[in-house]
């Protein structure tokens, strides 16, 4: 019963990245705009929020740069795909590559100003810790996974919530849906497509930065590598986008599932249970690909990319 | 159309997923099997002090402060001030992703023609690019770190024995759990039993753990990976929920040392002293020391005394180490029961892998009186001993 609610506890903290990158990009694909540099900006985010927690000690401090770099990162990208209609994948792939190299580059810079691998202080550290509320996260079991938790998983959860009753169920959500599905009858009825596009790839962005942030602060105790820390979980969002079917509430679901993949292996008993670790590795994109084919199948119009994802929307071309 | 758009950047998509799988970096070079045939001897002019250009091939930056290529890094320096070299006369090509061939023969190329005498190539995969190389350029001594080839000419490899330290960080590591009264050590290693490297590092672990806290058992985690920071972390924290109270380690980052600090538990780590990273909780890390290797091979070639022999010395020689013992964290008397182990291990009183010893099925790998050849512990420890227990 312990290792099943250890396994739990560890899957959140596990999830908690891919849930800030997964609900970042169904942000940014609502509008129609598929952005591929998830990666690169959770790697902007972790250098962003690392650097600020590590020279202010404020954990504030740290949630907005995180957010306010890797929004930088997805306002160039939003530049060129929405004002000069450059190719969306291209273009994503390039913020891929550019979010990895500059943190790397200022990564370095700032080791080498403090002479070894720098760490956040203790101070912040207990900021970012698992909170502890009194009684509450004292109930056996369930206390600990529901109370018990760093603040970033609160603020993720929170986030995917708020996106939902922002995306499902008020007007703008609707008219960003509408750009999402046929820019063309958006624009037509009123909505002003590229300014919707611009704020909602921004904000997407800055909300996967943030979860690049938590793997440099949380995931690694606030320790910055030499070679950086979110290695491919940025990828995995966008796996996860799929998986939670465009749906920010099934992306908290979905994101536990993923995170679930990554701890897995070291919670089943490999001594009783022998499957080899490429399987475990194999796993998300398995179930991605399932998820993908079980929706095809279904046609579930609810359900699916918005129809103009991917395409650039010229105004002229009507 | 549309569809065909989906279609297509979900294949992109997935694609770079799996291409970025694919690459997942190789840091470290771990060897496999170790060619111990000697050299049919040829010899080398000397090169005067001032003269000798020197080359480095490394996976990642020459800046790195801590981890494989630092140790490496640290040695090349040691070697130039040693022998009083001028940073010109020291040629390096850093970041060369050793599992692309193309990227490692261009470095090398650099280096020939930069005109350096030595080139040393610090990773594992560079071996099959160095082995054409030193078949063009006779003329130029290569020397391959953790491979297992060599041409008997201009080509050696080198490595060392850091299973001799892991075991004495093992007593350091058991001597702890035995002050805490609990019987449970964990060890993150990169790769499973497949790698023997790895398998016999935590083998010596767990010789040293036990040979101060008999009944101690070693539970080990393996992420896969040589460089994931997050996995390791996930890792660490599974360690400490199965109720391990010191944790080791054989992947690169320090993770694994934090996480073992943030939970109250105790850590050694690798490759570089780790103890900046958990100041209150880390006792001591196994180390190499490069510079042992690099000054003797490079005075050797000054001389033209050098030979084209394969290199695996271990304590003999202090190729490899501990890091300082962390007096805020080790157990009462670590210090002279780690000296002492030294002492025979240096003096060869002591050999790590000697029998009797079982594998963790029952199996009898060694009878009383048996050692492991170079050979076997090189390339042929696919098993875990009997302690070991993968999670």
């Amino acid at each position: 019963m312990d290792t099943l609610f250890n396994f739990l506890y560890a899957s959140i903290i596990a999830s908690t990245p891919l849930l800030f990158g997964t609900v970042g990009e169904i942000l940014s694909e609502k509008v129609g705009n598929m952005n591929l540099g998830v990666e690169g900006m959770m790697w902007l985010g972790a250098f962003a929020g690392f650097y600020a927690a590590y020279k202010t000690e404020s954990f504030l401090i740290s949630l907005l740069a995180s957010f306010g770099l890797a929004a930088v990162g997805a306002l160039i990208y939003a530049f060129l795909t929405v004002t000069l209609k450059a190719n969306q994948n291209v273009t994503g792939l390039t913020l891929t590559t550019f979010g990895i190299g500059l943190s790397l580059v200022f990564g370095k810079a700032m080791i080498t100003a403090a002479g070894g691998a720098p760490k956040t202080s203790d101070v912040f550290n207990a900021k970012v810790a698992a909170i502890n509320i009194p009684v509450l996260s004292d109930i056996p079991y369930i206390g600990k996974i529901i109370f018990g938790l760093n603040p970033y998983v609160y603020i993720a959860v929170a986030i995917a919530i708020i996106l939902y009753v922002y995306l499902m169920k008020t007007k703008t959500g609707l008219n960003l849906r509408a750009i999402g599905e046929n820019p063309a009858a958006a624009d037509a009825s009123g909505i002003n497509v590229n300014l919707m596009k611009y704020i909602n790839i921004i904000i997407g962005g800055g909300i996967c930065g943030i979860g690049g942030a938590y793997m440099s602060l949380v995931m690694v105790n606030g320790s910055w590598q030499d070679s950086g820390v979110v290695n491919g979980y940025g990828w995995i969002a966008v796996a996860l986008v799929i998986f939670s079917s465009w749906n920010p509430a099934k992306a908290i679901l979905g994101s536990l599932i993923f995170g679930m993949f990554s701890s897995l292996r070291y919670y089943v008993p490999s001594d009783i249970i022998v499957i080899p670790t490429a399987f475990y590795q194999m796993l998300p994109f398995v179930v991605t690909t399932i998820v993908l084919i079980v929706t095809s199948i279904k046609k579930n119009k609810e359900n699916t990319q918005p129809a103009a994802c991917g395409i650039n929307y010229f105004r002229e071309e009507r | 159309m549309k569809k065909s758009v989906r279609i297509i950047a979900l294949i992109l998509a997935l694609a770079t997923v799996f291409a970025l799988v694919g690459c997942g970096k190789q840091t470290g070079g771990e060897g496999e099997t170790q060619d111990t045939t000697l050299a049919e001897g040829q010899t080398f002019a000397p090169i005067p002090a001032d003269k000798i250009k020197i080359g480095v091939v490394h996976i990642t930056s020459k800046d790195d402060t801590s981890g494989y290529t630092y140790a490496h890094q640290k040695g090349i320096e040691e070697m130039a001030a040693a022998l009083g070299l001028k940073s010109e006369q020291i040629v390096i090509r850093d970041n060369v992703d050793d599992n692309d061939v193309e990227a490692t023969k261009a470095a090398l190329q650099d280096l020939v023609d930069a005109g350096c005498d030595v080139i040393f190539a610090t990773s594992y995969n560079y071996m099959d690019a160095v082995e054409e190389y030193a078949e063009k350029y006779p003329d130029i001594i290569f020397s391959h770190c953790s491979g297992y080839k060599s041409n008997g000419k201009n080509f050696n490899n080198y490595f060392g024995r850091i299973y001799e330290a892991r075991y004495l960080s093992g007593i350091a590591a058991g001597l702890k759990a035995k002050e805490l009264g609990v019987p449970i050590v964990g060890f993150v290693g990169a790769k499973g039993s497949d790698n023997s490297e790895v398998t016999g590092g935590i083998n010596a672990f767990a010789l040293g753990v036990q040979s101060v806290y008999p009944e101690c058992e070693v539970l080990v985690k393996i992420t896969g990976e040589w460089y994931d920071p997050a996995a390791e972390g996930i890792a660490a924290k599974a360690l400490i929920d199965a109720g391990a109270v010191v944790l080791s380690q054989h992947c690169d980052s320090d993770t694994v040392q934090t996480t073992a600090a943030q939970a109250g538990r105790f850590g050694v780590g690798y490759n570089s002293d780790m103890t900046p990273s958990a100041p209150n909780n880390h006792l001591t890390a196994p180390i190499w020391n490069w510079g042992v290797y690099y000054t003797q091979t490079v005075e050797a070639i000054i001389k033209g005394e050098w030979k084209c022999e394969n290199y695996y010395e271990g304590y003999n020689v202090n190729l490899v180490g501990l890091s300082p013992l962390n007096e805020k964290a080790i157990a009462h008397g670590t210090k002279e029961a780690v000296e002492e182990a030294q002492k025979k291990i240096a003096s060869g009183e002591l050999f790590v892998f000697s029998g009797p010893l079982y594998d963790n099925q029952g199996n009898q790998i060694l009878k009383e009186g048996e050692k492991l050849t170079d050979e076997q512990i090189t390339g042929e420890i696919n098993y875990y001993i009997k302690g070991v227990r993968v999670l």
